[in-house]
């Protein structure tokens, strides 16, 4: 049996969380909403829970819950006066797009939301014809590149990056690319002459873009072995300053 | 009389006072030698107990406790009593009001304002003056007030709108990182840019400072002409508050047996109705006794005037007060049915807060055509000497709800309090790489009706204690009984004590002024 009329109209998504503030994904402040589910098993995920059969690390995660698009919009309603936006993050937002295009299209009909813009967090693996989808409702998308090599990129995450690569150019070419991220782990994918040729290659995407270089922290990551070494500030400036040297990139270290 | 000697006698063997401020503890001292003004028993009673509070301004008051004195006229016109002449630039300008600033009278002996100086000083700025040469002028000025108006309840305001003045403070305060002068950022949506409230944010997060107040409701209860003084305290420009006397609403609580409902028709008129005799006697004994306002240069020189004054009336401790009345009532549900957490009991305290203001704007006032000759309503942030009750209409420290509830419940709170209230909000150091998320926090607790909002980020080396700042250091000389510079810190240490404030990292803080100790 189909799913009764008025539920195919409102469609439900699988949520994981949400936070009324955020001031770490994306421009300004914003309301996140962290979708279950994940197509990648990465080693240094900090929300493991939101993958399928792992555990959250710090304990105090309800589980997942099935909420449709007028529960989230009373919820960014409230927070609304305070936000520059929303984002959908995860898990993997992509893996959701219908309900993603349904929250996004119901955010930019309602007036008294209509201002706030609409992000999406992902880990790039989605098809072309996903980001064509969501493009016309998605004001930028970050993308993660958890590492260039795709022999690398396939230890860190269980999958290969061809995807990741494509989904950068292609949402570029759709301008909604906001930035890429590069989440670097010591010993793992922060290489300088991978770090050098991770630049010449996004500098063919766009030689301006924003990147941002983001140093892995321990917090809420599951354990490893062997186990799992922050990188060191003075590691992650050397980073920056070769992506620099590559190209005119709007650089951020974190 | 044999307590007023070792009083005094500890005062002058206190060695973590420096000179300064044992001659201004002793002078306080001294003007309880002289009788207090005549109270009704209940009224003294009240005192007494310590339900209702004169913040230990002494016997018989000699100044105002909040002096805003029109500086704009003071430089146009010059000043007879100090004999300068209206400046012609900006080193003369500067020179004046430092000057000026060591004239004008308060309680603490400091002024709590010390201008709208991106105003006064804009029209002094040459034109051919290059931004590091104002900002190394604008340095030694601020350097000066430090160290020459050692106190954190010394206030300056800025803004609404943008110029070279205020950018060069924000750029000056960035890099000396001082806990004075305290600094507020007067923000209009309609005329502030959105990048002058950013270099605010990116300030807060190197000193703490500025505040944040709401630019059109502060208009609409005091005109064009008001400022944000001392910690949190809203007045009128060429005007001020003659007192602040405090009624503390968590003992008013504990001595009411029936329910909320009884709670507002008989016990808040009685103890409001003792607060207002205590403040009518204190405005009497100042006005009338001691003749302020016919003395005082500042008022015989039109640069205050007794009809832009009126009183302060705070309020604090009704989370404890709001909390009593749900358990009285049934209704506190094993304690979750308390301020901040329960939409009942949040209700509840909006009907106290109403209720109070009601009381108030009913009480006719002598000298206070300020504020229509009736008090101020006013969310007092505590001194040093409180002790488990908490500032103002706040939520107690460390029970605050998620940042967007803490908010939203506050927020409806704000209009009641034309003198000013000082919810304190912390945020986690994420926001410090992302200073446009502050910005739109910041513009929507406005747009919600947010009167002030002020925002400490966890592990600063400045410690918010009410409105005002002190350095961890500082503090730590204090408790090592080492004089320090400024007064302000000496009050800290006494919060520091009975709250361990600085042991809360991403807390807020209490908020107190001046004491007797």
């Amino acid at each position: 049996m189909s799913a009764p009329l008025a539920e195919r109209r409102t469609p439900s998504g699988l949520v994981a969380g949400t936070i009324a503030f955020s001031s770490v994904d994306g421009p300004g402040n914003r309301f996140v909403v962290f979708l279950q589910g994940c197509n990648f098993d990465c080693v240094a995920c900090h929300n493991p829970h939101t993958i399928p059969g792992r555990a959250a690390i710090d304990g105090d995660h309800q589980g997942p819950q099935r909420l449709r698009v007028p529960d989230l919009l009373h919820q960014i309603g409230r927070a609304a006066p305070f936000i520059r936006g929303i984002t959908v993050s995860g898990g993997e937002a992509t893996l959701q797009a219908g309900f993603v295009e349904a929250l996004f299209r119901a955010v930019k009909e309602d007036p008294a939301l209509a201002a706030l813009t609409c992000f999406i967090d992902s880990n790039g693996a989605a098809d072309p014809m996903t980001w064509d989808r969501l493009a016309p409702l998605t004001d930028g998308v970050m993308v993660d590149l958890k590492s260039f090599d795709p022999e690398i990129h396939h230890r860190l995450t269980g999958q290969g990056n061809a995807d990741v690569l494509a989904s950068i150019r292609h949402l570029h070419h759709l301008r909604r690319l906001h930035e890429v991220r590069l989440l670097l782990l010591a010993g793992w994918n922060d290489d300088p002459a991978l770090i050098r040729r991770t630049g010449e290659w996004l500098a063919t995407v766009d030689p301006t873009m924003r990147v941002k270089v983001i140093g892995f922290r321990l917090h809420g990551a599951r354990p490893h072995d062997p186990p799992l070494v922050e990188p060191t500030a003075g590691r992650l400036q050397e980073a920056a300053a070769i992506l620099r040297a590559t190209a005119p990139f709007d650089i951020a270290v974190i | 009389m044999q307590e007023l000697v070792e009083r005094a006698r500890t005062v002058v063997q206190d060695g973590a006072l420096g000179y300064d401020q044992k001659v201004r503890r002793l002078a306080a001292l001294a003007t309880e030698a002289i009788p207090y003004p005549t109270l009704s028993e209940d009224c003294r009673q009240a005192l007494d107990a310590r339900v209702i509070c004169d913040l230990y301004e002494g016997h018989a008051p000699y100044t105002a406790r909040y002096i805003l004195p029109d500086y704009d006229l003071a430089l146009r016109q010059g000043l007879r009593f100090l004999e300068l002449d209206p400046p012609q630039d900006l080193d003369d300008a500067l020179a004046f009001l430092q000057i000026m600033y060591a004239h004008v009278p308060s309680v603490t002996t400091y002024p709590v304002y010390l201008g709208d100086l991106d105003k006064l000083l804009e029209r002094f700025v040459p034109a051919d003056m290059t931004d590091e040469q104002l900002d190394r002028t604008l340095r030694r000025f601020w350097i000066g007030i430090d160290r020459m108006v050692p106190d954190a309840f010394a206030h300056l305001d800025v803004g609404p709108h943008d110029g070279r003045v205020v950018r060069s403070i924000f750029r000056v305060e960035r890099s000396l990182r001082q806990a004075v002068p305290n600094i507020t950022l007067k923000v209009d949506p309609a005329v502030t840019p959105d990048d002058l409230i950013e270099d605010g944010v990116r300030t807060v997060f190197e000193t703490g400072k500025p505040h944040f107040v709401n630019h059109p409701m502060m208009v609409a209860d005091h005109g064009e002409r008001y400022a944000a003084v001392s910690c949190y305290n809203s007045l009128k420009i060429g005007g001020g508050a003659h007192t602040l006397v405090r009624l503390n609403l968590k003992e008013a609580a504990l001595r009411h047996h029936g329910t909320s409902e009884e709670f507002m028709a008989a016990a808040l008129p009685h103890w409001v109705e003792l607060t207002a005799e205590l403040t009518e006697a204190r405005i009497r004994s100042l006005v009338e006794e001691q003749r302020f306002f016919e003395t005082h240069w500042l008022a015989n020189e039109g640069l205050i005037d007794l009809h832009r004054f009126s009183a302060m009336f705070g309020i604090f401790g009704l989370a404890e007060c709001v909390n009593r009345l749900m358990a009285l009532d049934g209704k506190d549900h094993g304690g979750a049915g308390r301020y901040g957490h329960d939409l009942d009991a949040d209700v509840l305290a909006m009907r106290v807060v109403e209720r109070v203001a009601e009381l108030v704007a009913a009480r006719p006032m002598p000298y206070c055509e300020g504020g229509q000759g009736r008090c101020y309503l006013h969310s007092q942030g505590g001194i040093d000497l409180d002790d488990h009750v908490t500032a103002g209409t706040r939520i107690p420290v460390g029970d605050e709800p998620d940042l967007l509830q803490h908010i939203t419940t506050c927020a409806p709170h704000h209009e009641h309090f034309a003198a000013g209230i000082s919810d304190i909000f912390h945020v986690d150091e994420t926001a410090v790489r992302n200073p446009g998320a502050m910005v739109d926090i910041i513009k929507g607790a406005l747009d919600q009706g947010m009167r002030d909002f002020t925002f400490n980020l966890a592990d600063n080396e400045f410690v918010r204690i009410t409105g005002y700042l002190v350095r961890k250091r500082d503090l730590a000389q204090i408790a090592g009984q080492h004089a320090v510079r400024h007064t302000s810190d000496q009050l800290a240490a006494g919060s520091e004590n009975a709250y361990h404030l600085t042991e809360r990292t991403v807390q807020r803080v209490g908020c107190h002024e001046r004491t007797p100790r």
